[in-house]
């Protein structure tokens, strides 16, 4: 019998016993994540450079353009676009693409040359405080300075009114832009933990080993010790997203089933990189360790704390390699932003290609050395 | 000693057949052209000292471990391209009893009976029969954890012979469980390799190779031994040529043995318990011997021959095989 899967069945009922066996440390690896998120439920806040800006200069006049010219020489805007319509505004403001964007209505100059008021519309993406806060902070600091150079050179009162508008999560509240972000972080540490121990234990037990001698095929091996855990990752997911929606009453704007289709790939990510944990470590302890350092980058570099944008280019190079990079842009465009798959798509790819190589990966070094050590 | 290359499917009679075995680890030779035969329904004990390459050589014919030269068939497939049959047909019984301590003992035996995808009614059958024949059915429920030394190596065994193999690997299987559990064991051992089945068995007890009706000893990679205990006691290296083995029982083994050791005409002595072993020349006359001890002061209850034991085997062959790497380095 040439089946590749074969012992699935069997190693799958396995670690479901193992887990009903075990219900405390099923128990605290699903409530620990809540109680993280509870003392986590507050936002850091730091100081913002290089906001990516989108631009819809209706105007396209010289005053429209000396606008710009100071918005960007301001240190906190980085325009990454000029579009030609709102619903493209939007759109990038939706899909994550930019913090920013920056409307100037097609009188704008004229008002001005004839010594009126001018508005200019400033959408801003409350889905990251920190990100709203500096950029409600300078542009008006930009307008007020606007105008007072105008009043200075032409007596003209008040010329230029900045108007900031907060698009998503209008009171800044940190739980709203914490919460989605943590979410991620969290489903890695639970299923990385989980898979990495369920291996490692058998490595240290030494049936692993007796497993070798039997006709499992490692990839009968390997799925059925997935499997258990990919639904656990689920159940917590579930769980984290009643607590936030109820608990911290963080409204989800999206569509929860779209968050859950993108949901999967990143647990694959996750659930490989325990498999790669397992297949370096050999013992419980070195396995903690591990599975520690392959968690930093994902919350130091994927937007999580400090925003991707603000890094340092070698950083947020690196910071494309993260999945959790992708799945925090996921999370908070479903919940806060209320964005769909028309948004989204880009970053589900990146993580269905992440983790189909992850997944890969960890499936050859599983063979070569857990099996052949 | 030499096995000679034929095809060993022409022989039905061959459990398994090394054939000049090589593994190497980067420059290190874990096994140097191993061959040995096991026919059907022996009980061939594998020893060696901890790190001479008994399990690496374990691993190979169950196919774990690619192997560097040589050849390896197990009931007559070759473990290089057929192992998954070979798995199909073997058990493997590793010295820390590779359980699941947090499943039951009904539980362990199931998850190996799926393990071999084995039909219900027959891993019904099975259970039944495992059951009964290593007395587990007073713990059935209980988990693996809780079971005593001796019974999680029944158990063990029980799921290492759960899907019928007509080879057993065990490996260490008395390391650490009390004498009554292993006299029991043995027992099993010698019962089923009635019923035909070949057991391969390492072991550190020397009792236990003398219960084997073929051993091999292999040192540091190279297999030094191999034959039935009673053909290697023969072997001129273990018993030279004008030479007796004799054991001296004595009230004063230590002052005995420091005087006998410089007495010209004995080769070596070696106390065990109250008596000392010593291979001399047989010019020797025993009363002359007897005598020239009580001359000394040294009270001496009886002299009589002795076979070698599988112990002053294994020594004779590995001192002798140190002088030749010697030699050769020389």
């Amino acid at each position: 019998m040439r089946n590749f899967f074969r012992g699935f069945g069997a190693v799958f009922y396995k670690e479901v016993l193992h887990v009903r066996r075990d219900p405390a440390t099923l128990f605290f690896s699903l409530v620990i994540p809540l109680l993280q998120m509870v003392v986590l439920g507050f936002g850091i806040d730091t100081n913002i450079r290089q906001i990516n800006t989108i631009v819809f200069n209706a105007d396209g006049r010289r005053e429209s353009r000396e606008l710009l010219d100071r918005l960007r020489n301001s240190d906190t805007f980085h325009i990454i676009r000029y579009v030609e319509n709102d619903g493209d505004l939007n759109d990038a403001i939706i899909a994550g693409k930019a913090r920013v964007g920056i409307k100037i209505p097609v009188d704008y100059s004229d008002r001005l040359l004839h010594n009126m008021s001018a508005q200019v519309l400033v959408l801003i993406d409350g889905s990251d405080s920190s990100v709203a806060g500096q950029a409600i902070n300078v542009t008006t600091a930009i307008g007020l300075d606007e105008s007072l150079r105008r009043v200075l050179q032409d007596r003209a009162s008040f010329a230029v009114d900045m108007r900031p508008k907060m698009l998503f999560n209008p009171d800044s509240r940190s739980p709203n832009f914490f919460l989605p972000g943590l979410t991620a972080i969290l489903l890695l540490n639970v299923t990385t933990f989980l898979t990495a121990f369920s291996i490692v234990r058998e490595k240290e037990r030494g049936t692993l080993e007796q497993l070798f001698v039997t006709p499992v095929r490692p990839m009968g091996l390997l799925f059925g010790k997935l499997l258990p855990y990919l639904a656990i990752g689920f159940s917590e997911l579930c769980l984290i997203l009643t607590f936030m929606r109820f608990v911290f009453q963080v409204p989800i704007h999206g569509n929860v089933l779209v968050l859950a289709f993108l949901s999967l790939p990143y647990l694959f990510v996750s659930l490989s990189i325990g498999i790669l944990v397992s297949s370096k470590a050999n013992s419980q302890s070195e396995a903690i360790q591990l599975a520690f350092l392959t968690f930093l980058p994902s919350i130091f570099f994927s937007g999580y704390i400090f925003p991707r944008e603000t890094m340092p280019v070698f950083f947020y190079v690196i910071s494309y390699f993260i999945p959790a990079s992708y799945y925090i842009n996921i999370t908070r465009g479903i919940i806060l932003r209320g964005a769909g798959l028309s948004h989204l798509w880009l970053d589900g790819l990146a993580l269905y290609a992440m983790g189909s190589i992850l997944l890969l990966i960890a499936a050859r070094r599983f063979q070569n050395k857990v099996i052949m050590a | 000693m030499k096995s000679v290359a034929v095809a060993p499917q022409m022989n039905g009679e061959v459990a398994i057949s090394a054939e000049h075995l090589v593994r190497r680890f980067g420059s290190f030779t874990a096994v140097n052209d191993v061959s040995f035969r096991v026919q059907k329904g022996e009980i061939f004990g594998f020893l060696g000292p901890n790190g001479s390459g008994k399990t690496t050589a374990i691993k190979m014919l169950t196919g774990l471990l690619p192997l560097s030269g040589g050849q390896a068939y197990v009931e007559g497939l070759d473990v290089r391209t057929d192992s998954e049959a070979v798995r199909e047909r073997i058990g493997y019984m590793s010295q820390n009893f590779s359980l699941y301590y947090d499943l039951t003992v009904t539980e362990n035996l199931q998850f190996y009976g799926r393990i071999y995808s084995l039909e219900p009614a027959r891993l019904k059958r099975r259970f039944e029969e495992i059951v009964q024949l290593n007395g587990l059915e007073p713990y059935l429920n209980r988990l693996a954890s809780q079971l005593s030394g001796g019974w999680k190596q029944r158990l063990a065994l029980g799921c290492a012979m759960l899907h019928e193999p007509k080879l057993l690997f065990l490996d260490e299987p008395t390391a650490g469980i009390d004498p009554v559990a292993r006299r029991q064991l043995w027992d099993l051992l010698f019962e089923l390799s009635g019923h035909g089945i070949t057991f391969f068995v390492t072991t550190h007890y020397m009792d236990e190779a003398e219960r084997c009706s073929h051993v091999a000893y292999i040192y540091y990679g190279k297999l030094i031994a191999d034959g039935t205990p009673n053909s290697l006691r023969e072997l001129p290296d273990v018993q030279p040529h004008g030479t007796l083995r004799v054991e001296i029982t004595t009230p004063e083994v230590t002052r005995a043995l420091r005087f006998a050791r410089h007495l010209p005409g004995i080769r070596s002595a070696t106390i065990f318990g109250q008596s000392i072993h010593a291979l001399i020349e047989d010019r020797f006359n025993l009363d002359d011997l007897r005598e020239q001890l009580l001359k000394n002061g040294i009270a001496v209850a009886e002299i009589r021959p002795l076979a070698p034991s599988l112990e002053d085997v294994f020594v004779e062959l590995t001192y002798k095989h140190q002088a030749m790497l010697e030699a050769a380095r020389a």
